[in-house]
């Protein structure tokens, strides 16, 4: 479970807004996490407290494919994001970076800034303790809960070496259960 | 049930017979693509991942590109960091600048990439790689070390969506104003996610550096993908650098698309997008007479000798305005020697206008020339996002190479069509 207040943005916040290119030389977590949402908002690390949730429109994270940008969220503590939709590339960071995200369609008009938001990952719900309302999103294919509780891609291919070219030869292996192709 | 060509291209490198929309597959992943922001950043999660060294299929192709040559000490570590781990790495394909260029140009121009492969890439461009049939996509750097280490990665099978380009574009207009008119149309987000199929005889007509426009455009629209089906003319490119060339990838008669949108390009004028956003457009004439301090010819998006033959031609015996400074990036070495060999370059300078040396650096307002607070820049790049180039308080419009040209030489956005050409 994740319980923070959230702060809210538009839609199609982009990622040089949520970490400037004048940033993109640094990978350093510490730097890195100095300027999130910078030019969305300036005094955001101000404001923002470990733990907390960010809520935005449509198209979150749209733009370039920088990293950083789930980065620099997730180094300075933000608890998740949730988003009427993402942008692709920014939802697999997010992911890789163990920065927990959900997306569900009108979910932005469902919460205020200031409220006091819960997220239920593995099921999809969030709960909006100051409206007392209640929401089911789509839950995260499950292979996605697995690297975010894993702490992030990397640790998650280095627990399941099975996946690694020299044990399974490439082969290649469809994850999805949830899907079947008819 | 027949496929699309990205759920084709997905099925073959997972060894599936057949893949469909929202399932989830581990795939080999042919070619993986950096640069100089890209090399530093897999460094941590390379090292953490373990592998220490590249997967053996894998062809790996370095272009440092975003920050050249170093306008900081901290570029040229990362650029000193760059070279020496290609050295290390072993990788075969190191561009030092002054021998590549932009490197989405570099793979496109030197042959890396191949119908049906996938390629992945730290940076979002690497849609244009579609220009070849490639399934190209942008990864941030843990992805990408993960198909630099394992040689293969999760993907989700993307829906497709099919456009279908007819008619013929009238004088002036290009692959820019159809991309910038696609996204007027579908926005930044109604495409998020899905994969794009450019057809048609409009489509059939358009060259290589067109398409390379288009699918390079067509992220900003949030496709993970767009492909083209290449033709006599990329197959002929691709034939002189690659001993075997894989037959294009084409759709099943009956494969399923989530829609298919038809798009008359003769209707299509040509397009300029307003600040903040590239799926602002307007027709030229909206914006018309805006003074522009600064037009920039360039980019991954259009830096190719088709973008800067158009704007030559336009800007043959005139000066750029006096109000206005023109930087003109070919996108590679090779564009910039043809465009040399073809007195293009010569035209530029004698209008008036900067040549800089391929690289990212204008479009990504890295260096090369930033704008101030309160400045107007007409820009052929493809991002005209709040800061992107410079200020915060300054204006971006994107538009094609002739509005480019047009706009340098009247000190404002103009209509190419209303210039007198001059040869």
């Amino acid at each position: 479970m994740i319980r923070g207040r959230a702060w809210k943005y538009g839609k199609n916040i982009d990622t040089d807004a949520i970490y400037p290119a004048r940033y993109l030389v640094y990978f350093e977590p510490a730097e890195v996490a100095k300027h999130a949402m910078e030019d969305v908002d300036p005094d955001f690390l101000n404001k923002a407290k470990p733990g907390d949730i960010l809520v935005a429109e449509t198209n979150f994270g749209t733009g370039s494919a920088r990293e950083q940008a789930a980065m620099t969220l997730k180094f300075a503590g933000i608890g998740a994001v949730l988003a009427d939709s993402f942008n692709r590339c920014f939802y697999r960071n997010a992911i890789n970076n163990a920065l927990p995200v959900l997306a569900s369609r009108g979910i932005s008009e469902q919460i205020d800034e200031g409220d006091d938001i819960e997220i239920d990952l593995e099921h999809g719900r969030i709960f909006n303790y100051t409206s007392g309302r209640g929401f089911q999103a789509t839950p995260m294919p499950e292979l996605l809960q697995r690297i975010i509780s894993a702490n992030g891609a990397i640790a998650y291919y280095r627990a399941h070496p099975a996946t690694l070219p020299d044990a399974a030869e490439l082969t290649g292996t469809a994850l999805g259960e949830e899907v079947r192709c008819e | 049930m027949g496929m699309t060509i990205v759920e084709k291209i997905l099925a073959r490198n997972s060894s599936q017979e057949i893949v469909c929309p929202g399932q989830i597959v581990e795939a080999r992943v042919d070619v993986v693509m950096l640069h100089d922001i890209g090399t530093p950043g897999i460094q941590r999660p390379f090292r953490e991942l373990g592998t220490g060294k590249i997967a053996s299929h894998v062809r790996c192709v370095i272009v440092p590109d975003h920050y050249v040559p170093a306008p900081t000490v901290q570029a040229a570590e990362n650029l000193k960091l760059t070279r020496e781990w290609a050295e290390t790495m072993g990788v075969e394909y190191y561009y030092e600048p002054g021998r590549g260029g932009i490197s989405h140009q570099i793979m496109i121009e030197q042959g890396h990439c191949l119908p049906g492969q996938i390629i992945v890439a730290p940076d979002s461009h690497a849609t244009t790689y579609g220009a070849c049939g490639a399934l190209g996509t942008g990864l941030g750097v843990t992805d990408t070390a993960i198909a630099f280490g394992t040689g293969q990665l999760w993907f989700q099978v993307p829906e497709t969506v099919k456009i279908e380009l007819t008619g013929e574009l009238g004088p002036y207009v290009s692959a820019k104003d159809i991309a910038l008119y696609l996204l007027s149309l579908f926005g930044e987000d109604k495409l998020i996610y899905k994969a794009i199929e450019i057809a048609g005889p409009a489509a059939d007509r358009l060259t290589f550096d067109s398409h390379a426009c288009i699918a390079n455009m067509a992220l900003e629209m949030g496709v993970k993908t767009c492909l083209f089906i290449p033709g006599e003319e990329t197959l002929a490119r691709l034939r002189q650098l690659r001993q075997r060339v894989p037959d294009p990838v084409r759709p099943d008669a009956d494969a399923h698309y989530e829609s298919i949108v038809s798009i008359d390009v003769s209707l299509i004028p040509p397009m300029v997008a307003t600040p903040h956003s590239p799926s602002n457009g307007k027709q030229v004439s909206e914006v018309a007479g805006i003074h522009v301090h600064q037009a920039f010819l360039g980019s991954c998006t259009n830096g190719r000798v088709e973008d800067l033959r158009v704007a030559a031609r336009l800007m043959k015996g005139h000066s750029v305005h006096s109000g206005t400074r023109m930087i003109v990036t070919p996108a590679s070495q090779e564009t910039y020697k043809q465009a040399i060999e073809e007195g293009l370059i010569r035209i530029f300078l004698d209008a008036g206008a900067l040549v800089t040396n391929p690289g990212c650096g204008v479009c990504i307002g890295g260096h090369l020339g930033l704008i101030a607070k309160d400045e107007v820049c007409i820009s052929a790049s493809n991002r005209n996002f709040m800061g992107r180039m410079g200020s915060r308080q300054g204006q971006i419009y994107l538009a094609s190479p002739a509005v480019v040209a047009a706009s340098a030489l009247a000190g404002e956005i103009a209509d190419p069509r209303l210039l007198k050409e001059n040869c």
